[in-house]
């Protein structure tokens, strides 16, 4: 059973970073009606940034934060001002091929700046995992939920709070409306892009500190796409808990079959419970079903 | 006497459509005009026209003695050009006290920082808004349905409480895109009222697409008649009845009215 509860927590952990990304990508979708291939990519980018300032520039952490997160930030405006607002009232399949593109275009650009090879993200954390009632939980998997953990709530308070995030809500809710009662939906845009932007840092600097920097950091995107049918594309709490089912499943699963297979259960199993997911419950546990009386 | 709003030979085509062409008209602080005409009259482009959610290919709208035309709609809400529409927008998700203090957002000051305090200046403006909207409230008498989500209403409802989102901008100028289509008699004659007192308490300008004619004959002041995007009649409600290219393009087709 204690095989079972460390699996379980830890896949948690996990889990809770497949959230933070999954936000970033759910607020896109949500506001602007974006679906972002390039999420992954987002994170990647981040990743690659966190690397560059912590190791190439050999700044300190407090130093390299603030740059990092404020150059994904901007990076998320430059995106939406540059490459999405153009696209505006074009067809669906068009915007996805450009985010398609902007995933290419951010793999190129990461291995051209700082080449392809692997690096490592050093952040001060103890590799000694506590045990606690014979659950081994290791330091970095809670560094990774507290720093999500603390950022969704932040990000929840903003949203439900704020008037900035009130006027976000109310724009995915109903853009027209949103215009008449004179929420700025153009600002609203490109909030929603910084916002992913910043998530995508903090993801890309945790993903990237676990399992290392190269254009592969991309793939975690991949795994948010379950996370969010499972949650339902268009809702917050979805992504919060569409994450963790997807950390909490792979892990446990990982640990009870791939002894048997050799390995790799981790890397399917969350996309079969998508397709079951898209069968069953199209629109997610939180997703807003969507009626159209004919 | 200068007009409060101006619309000046403005156009507006859609492929080769010519939805709207080369339209006029005046309109005075504190009065109630409606615009009539035949569905595709170009009545609710017109109204899209005036609150920016289109830009016209030519002409001008000028507010106040500024010219609006090129604005966003954002911008236009904030100079103080409210409206409703003809299919209701409204935040269906969200409560009837939280669509309406989002009518407050132009007005709203709180950056993030001073939100995240509950007491203080934060605070106060909350309140001052909330009362706003609880006025607001009790002048449309819908007190019982306030902490209800707006998709769950019925649809004469949703109409009086998008009639109070607008409201809650505290516009100048009201644009009320038939606010009586697809209500019962009593919520016509509730509407009717409704528009009225808030012509007569705060002296708002009203501009009202309507197809109820016992409804625009009594409440407006004067009346607009486009037919296929064009002007064709301006004046009083008895003179436009009398005139004989409205019967012809609009009244005619059917008995008496």
């Amino acid at each position: 059973m204690a095989f079972f509860f460390d699996l379980f927590v830890n896949g948690l952990m996990i889990g809770s970073m497949y959230a933070l990304v999954a936000l970033g990508f759910v607020l896109i979708y949500k506001a602007t009606s974006v679906v972002n291939f390039a999420q992954g990519e987002l994170v990647m980018f981040g990743g690659y940034i966190a690397a560059a300032l912590l190791v190439l520039y050999k700044l300190p952490l407090a130093v390299a934060l603030p740059v990092l997160l404020g150059s994904m930030i901007a990076l998320g405006f430059i995106v939406e001002r540059g490459v999405l607002r153009p696209m505006v009232g074009q067809n669906v399949i068009s915007v996805v091929m450009v985010t398609v593109g902007l995933a290419q275009v951010f793999q190129g650009a990461a291995a051209l700046l700082w080449g392809a090879q692997t690096k490592n993200i050093p952040l001060p954390i103890p590799l000694e995992p506590y045990v606690i009632w014979e659950i081994y939980l290791s330091p970095v998997n809670i560094a990774a939920a507290v720093v999500s953990g603390v950022f969704m709530v932040t990000f929840v308070w903003f949203f439900r709070k704020s008037r900035m995030g009130i006027a976000m809500r109310a724009t995915a809710n109903d853009q027209q409306a949103a215009m008449a009662v004179g929420i700025n939906v153009r600002m609203v845009f490109a909030l929603s892009w910084a916002i992913a932007g910043l998530a995508a840092a903090l993801g890309g600097v945790l993903w990237g500190n676990l399992i290392g920097v190269d254009t592969q950091l991309a793939l975690v995107g991949l795994k948010v796409f379950p996370a969010v049918i499972l949650g339902g594309l268009d809702s917050v709490p979805g992504a919060l808990v569409g994450g963790l089912i997807i950390g909490a499943v792979e892990s446990v699963a990982a640990g009870y079959v791939d002894p048997y297979v050799g390995g790799g259960t981790k890397d399917f199993l969350p996309y079969v419970l998508m397709i079951l997911a898209l069968m069953v419950r199209p629109y997610g546990f939180f997703g807003r079903e969507i009626i159209e009386r004919v | 006497m200068t007009a409060q709003l101006e619309i000046r030979g403005v156009s507006k085509s859609f492929g080769g459509v010519q939805a709207v062409s080369r339209v006029s008209f005046d309109v005075q602080q504190g009065e109630i005009l409606s615009i009539i005409g035949p569905n595709g009259a170009g009545k609710t482009t017109l109204l899209n026209c005036i609150s920016s959610v289109f830009h016209p290919e030519t002409g001008a709208i000028v507010l106040d003695g500024r010219e609006t035309t090129r604005l966003a709609p954002p911008r236009v809400a904030a100079l103080g050009v409210a409206r409703t529409f003809q299919n209701i927008a409204l935040f269906r998700g969200m409560t009837v006290v939280d669509n309406l203090m989002l009518g407050r957002h132009i007005h709203m000051k709180n950056g993030v920082f001073r939100s995240m305090l509950y007491w203080g200046p934060g605070r106060r403006e909350e309140v001052a808004h909330r009362q706003v909207v609880e006025d607001i409230i009790d002048f449309l008498e819908i007190e019982a349905i306030r902490k209800r989500p707006v998709g769950s209403l019925p649809y004469g409802l949703q109409k009086r409480v998008e009639l109070g989102r607008a409201l809650a901008l505290h516009p100048k100028v009201l644009l009320l895109d038939e606010p009586m289509g697809g209500t019962n008699h009593e919520e016509k004659e509730d509407m009717a009222r409704f528009i009225l007192d808030v012509n007569d308490e705060w002296g708002t300008t009203i501009i009202l697409i309507e197809h109820d004619m016992g409804v625009v004959m009594d409440i407006s002041q004067r009346v607009i008649v486009l037919d296929l995007g064009a002007k064709i009649a301006e004046g009083t409600p008895a003179e436009v009845k009398a005139t004989p290219q409205v019967i012809k393009a609009y009244l005619g087709t059917k008995a008496t009215v």
